[in-house]
C-alpha cells in the first residue's frame, strides 16, 4: 500500500480524534475494497472471506501504531510539504464535516429576540417621554398619582429587565432543524402586542395631541403589565411545562447496544432530541469502535466457507439450487464458533485483569515516590539533605516514567489508546497530584470508559447530529413514536412510551395491630 | 391422604394395638408424635400434602411396644380408641394417647404403602 510509509512518521503527539479518524479511514477504505471484490464475477457464486483484511487492519495494525511512547521515541519525518496524499484529503474533508462552519444562522434567532425585547422594554419609556418632548406646554399637570405610577412603572420595568436577563439572555447551545414553535409564538405575540399598542398610541395620542398626561402614564403602565404577563407565559411554556414527567424514552445506541431510560415531560420531538443528547454526553460510555469486532480468530474460521464455481453459463437456475445446497451443507457442519468465542472472551478478560493488576501496582509504587512539602518542613529537613522542590508538572513527569509501560500495555489491551495520549495522561497525573488524590482516584479515569463528555476537546464548532424521524420534528411526543439521532458512525434510536397512569389507594394500619406468634412444631413422645 | 375440607376423608387404614409398657410410674408407648391443628404443617417431613395438620408418628423407639405392634415412622394416626385424631391439637392428641387408666391403645393408622398394597391386590 502506498500509504504505509506515512504512518510510521507520525509522532506520539497525535490527538485522539485524528487517530480515531485514521481508524475510521482505514476501516472504510478496507470495507469499500471488499465490496468491490465481491461484485466481481456475477455469473459465479463466490463466497470469499471479506472479513480477513478488515480485522487485520483493526487488531494487528493497531498494535504498532504511533503510541509507542512507553517504549520508543519516534522521529517526525512526515510527507513532504507539497504532496497532498489521499489520507490528508480524507482527513481534511472529515474535518470539514466534523465542525459545522460558524453559521450566522446560529445567532439569528437570539439577535432577533434581543432586538424585539429591547424594543418592547423601551416602548413604555417612549410613551412617557414623547408627549413631554413634543407638546409639554399643553399637557395637564399631573401630581401625586402620576408620581405613584412612575414608581410602579420603574419597579415593574426593573423586574422585567432582571427576569429577561435571567431567563433569556443565555448563549445559544443548540441549532434546531425547524423553528422552535413556542419561542416563535411568543416573539410573534410580543411583536403584536407592542405593535398594536404603538398603533393605538399613534392614532389616539400623537395625532390629536392628547392632553391628559395621567391617562398616557396609565397606558404605559398597562403595557408594562401586559409584558409581565407575556413573560409569565414564556416562563410557563418554555421552562415549566416540560418539567412534569409524562413519557419514558428508551435510548439505545445502535452500534453496541448501550441503553438508558429517561423520563421527560411534554416536549416536541426536536426539543426531546436536544434533551436526550444532553443526557447522552453525560451518561453513555464513550463509543469505542475498536470494541465492536469479534476477535479475528473466531470470524476467520466462520468465514472460510465453500467456494462454488458454476461453469455452465446458461444455467442460471442452477445457481439457486447450488446456493441452497451450500447453505444446507454449512448448517450441517458443526458450528463451534460459540465455543471459541467463549474461550476467547475468557482469555481476554484474564489478560485485561492481569494488566490492570500490574498497572495498579505500578501506579501505587510510583505515588509513594513523592510527597507534599508542608510549610513547616524545611526547617527540620533543610540541613539534613536538601531536597529538590518541584512544582506539580515536574513531579508528574518524575513519577510518570515507572508507570508508563504498564499504562500503555493496559490501554492497549482495553483498546482505549486512541483516547489517551501521553500528554493527556501527564496532565491528569499533574491534576491528581495537585489535589492530593490517591492512586485509585488517578486510575478511575482509565479503568472504566467514562462518558463522552470526558473526552471532549474544547470545540467552538459544535457536534453535528442528524435527527431522523417519520413525523415532523415539531410535533409533540406521543406513544409509540420512534426517532433516531444519527452521527457519522453511530446512531441513537429513541422510543417513546407514556408513563403509566397510577392509581394510588390508601390503607391504614393501626400500629397496635402488629402482633406475632411463634410457629409451633413440637414433638412429644408418648 | 389428602383431604378436602368439608368432604369426608377416606383412607386405607391399619389397625394397630399397642400394649403400654410400665416404666417406673409412667406408661409409655414408645413413639413420638408431631403435628396438630395448632402446629405448622409445612415442617412435617412425612406428609404428602404440606397443609395436612394431622398427627404423624415422627419416631419409633426400637424394641418398644409401638414397634412390636407394627407402628412405623411416618404413619398418620387417624383414630385412637375411637377418638378422631385428624382434627385435634397437639396437646389433645398427647392426652388421648397417655390416659393413665388405659393399658391398651387401639390406633387406626394410614400410610402410603397401604393404599398401594390395596391397589396391587385389586388388580
Amino acid at each position: 500500500m502506498d500509504n504505509e510509509s506515512q504512518y510510521s512518521g507520525y509522532s506520539y503527539k497525535s490527538s485522539h480524534s485524528r487517530s480515531s479518524r485514521k481508524h475510521r479511514d482505514r476501516r472504510d477504505r478496507h470495507r469499500s475494497k471488499s465490496r468491490d471484490g465481491s461484485s466481481r464475477g456475477d455469473k459465479s457464486v463466490t463466497i470469499q472471506a471479506p472479513g480477513e483484511s478488515l480485522l487485520d487492519a483493526e487488531s494487528t495494525r493497531g498494535d504498532d501504531r504511533d503510541d509507542n511512547w512507553g517504549e520508543t521515541t519516534t522521529v517526525v519525518t512526515g510527507t513532504s510539504e507539497h504532496s497532498v496524499s489521499n489520507e490528508d484529503l480524507t482527513r481534511v474533508s472529515k474535518e470539514l464535516e466534523e465542525s459545522s462552519p460558524l453559521e450566522c444562522k446560529r445567532f439569528l434567532g437570539p439577535v432577533l429576540g434581543g432586538c424585539l425585547g429591547l424594543f418592547a422594554l423601551v416602548t413604555p419609556l417612549a410613551f412617557l417621554v414623547l408627549p413631554q418632548l413634543l407638546w409639554r406646554e399643553a399637557l395637564e399637570p399631573c401630581g401625586t398619582p402620576c408620581e405613584g405610577l412612575y414608581v410602579s412603572l420603574a419597579f415593574k420595568l426593573l423586574v422585567l429587565l432582571i427576569s429577561s436577563w435571567a431567563l433569556f439572555l443565555r448563549p445559544p447551545r443548540v441549532t434546531l432543524p425547524r423553528f422552535f414553535v413556542f419561542r416563535c409564538l411568543l416573539m410573534v405575540l410580543v411583536f403584536l402586542f407592542v405593535a398594536s399598542y404603538w398603533l393605538f398610541y399613534g392614532v389616539r395620542v400623537l395625532e390629536p395631541r392628547e392632553r391628559d398626561y395621567r391617562g398616557i402614564v396609565e397606558y404605559a403602565a398597562s403595557l408594562v403589565d401586559a409584558l409581565l404577563f407575556i413573560q409569565y407565559l414564556a416562563l410557563v411554556l418554555l421552562e415549566v411545562r416540560h418539567l412534569q414527567p409524562a413519557f419514558c424514552l428508551k435510548v439505545v445506541r445502535a452500534t453496541d447496544g448501550a441503553s438508558r431510560f429517561y423520563n421527560v415531560g411534554h416536549l416536541s420531538i426536536q426539543r426531546a432530541a436536544v434533551w436526550v443528547l444532553d443526557q447522552y454526553y453525560r451518561d453513555f460510555p464513550v463509543y469505542n469502535p475498536a470494541l465492536l469486532n469479534l476477535p479475528k480468530s473466531i470470524l476467520s474460521k466462520k468465514m472460510s466457507g465453500f467456494k462454488v464455481y458454476s461453469l455452465d453459463e446458461n444455467s442460471t437456475n442452477n445457481s439457486t439450487s447450488q446456493s441452497r445446497a451450500m447453505i444446507a451443507a454449512a448448517a450441517r457442519r458443526r458450528d463451534n464458533s460459540h465455543n471459541e468465542y467463549y474461550y476467547e472472551e475468557a482469555e481476554m478478560d484474564r489478560r485485561c485483569r492481569k494488566r490492570k493488576a500490574r498497572l495498579v501496582v505500578a501506579v501505587e509504587e510510583a505515588f509513594t515516590h513523592i510527597k507534599r512539602l508542608h510549610d513547616d518542613d524545611p526547617a527540620g529537613s533543610s540541613h539534613k539533605h536538601p531536597r529538590e522542590v518541584m512544582d506539580p508538572r515536574e513531579a508528574a513527569q518524575a513519577i510518570f516514567a515507572p508507570m508508563a509501560r504498564a499504562m500503555q500495555k493496559y490501554l492497549r489491551t482495553t483498546r482505549q489508546q486512541p483516547y489517551h495520549s501521553m500528554e493527556s495522561i501527564l496532565t491528569h497525573l499533574q491534576f491528581c497530584i495537585t489535589h492530593n488524590m490517591t492512586p485509585k482516584a488517578f486510575l478511575e479515569r482509565y479503568v472504566s470508559p467514562g462518558p463522552t463528555m470526558q473526552y471532549q476537546r474544547e470545540n467552538g464548532r459544535g457536534r453535528q447530529w442528524t435527527l431522523v424521524s417519520e413525523e415532523p420534528v415539531t410535533s409533540a411526543l406521543r406513544q409509540g413514536l420512534v426517532f433516531s439521532l444519527r452521527r457519522l458512525d453511530f446512531s441513537l434510536v429513541v422510543t417513546v412510551q407514556p408513563l403509566p397512569f397510577l392509581r394510588i389507594g390508601e390503607e391504614f394500619i393501626d400500629p397496635k395491630s402488629h402482633k406475632f406468634v411463634m410457629r409451633l412444631q413440637s414433638e412429644t413422645s408418648v | 391422604m389428602s383431604f378436602i375440607p368439608g368432604q369426608p376423608v377416606t383412607a386405607v387404614v391399619q389397625r394397630i394395638e399397642i400394649r403400654k409398657l410400665r416404666q417406673g410410674e409412667h406408661l409409655i408407648l414408645g413413639f413420638s408424635i408431631g403435628g396438630g391443628i395448632d402446629q405448622d404443617p409445612g415442617q412435617n417431613p412425612f406428609s404428602e400434602d404440606k397443609s395436612d395438620k394431622g398427627i404423624y408418628v415422627t419416631r419409633v423407639t426400637p424394641e418398644g411396644p409401638a414397634e412390636v405392634a407394627g407402628l412405623m415412622m411416618g404413619d398418620k394416626v387417624m383414630q385412637v380408641n375411637g377418638w378422631d385424631m385428624t382434627m385435634v391439637t397437639h396437646d389433645q392428641a398427647r392426652k388421648r394417647l397417655t390416659k393413665k387408666n388405659e393399658d391398651v391403645v387401639r390406633l387406626l393408622v394410614t400410610r402410603k404403602s397401604l393404599e398401594q398394597a390395596v391397589k396391587h391386590s385389586m388388580m
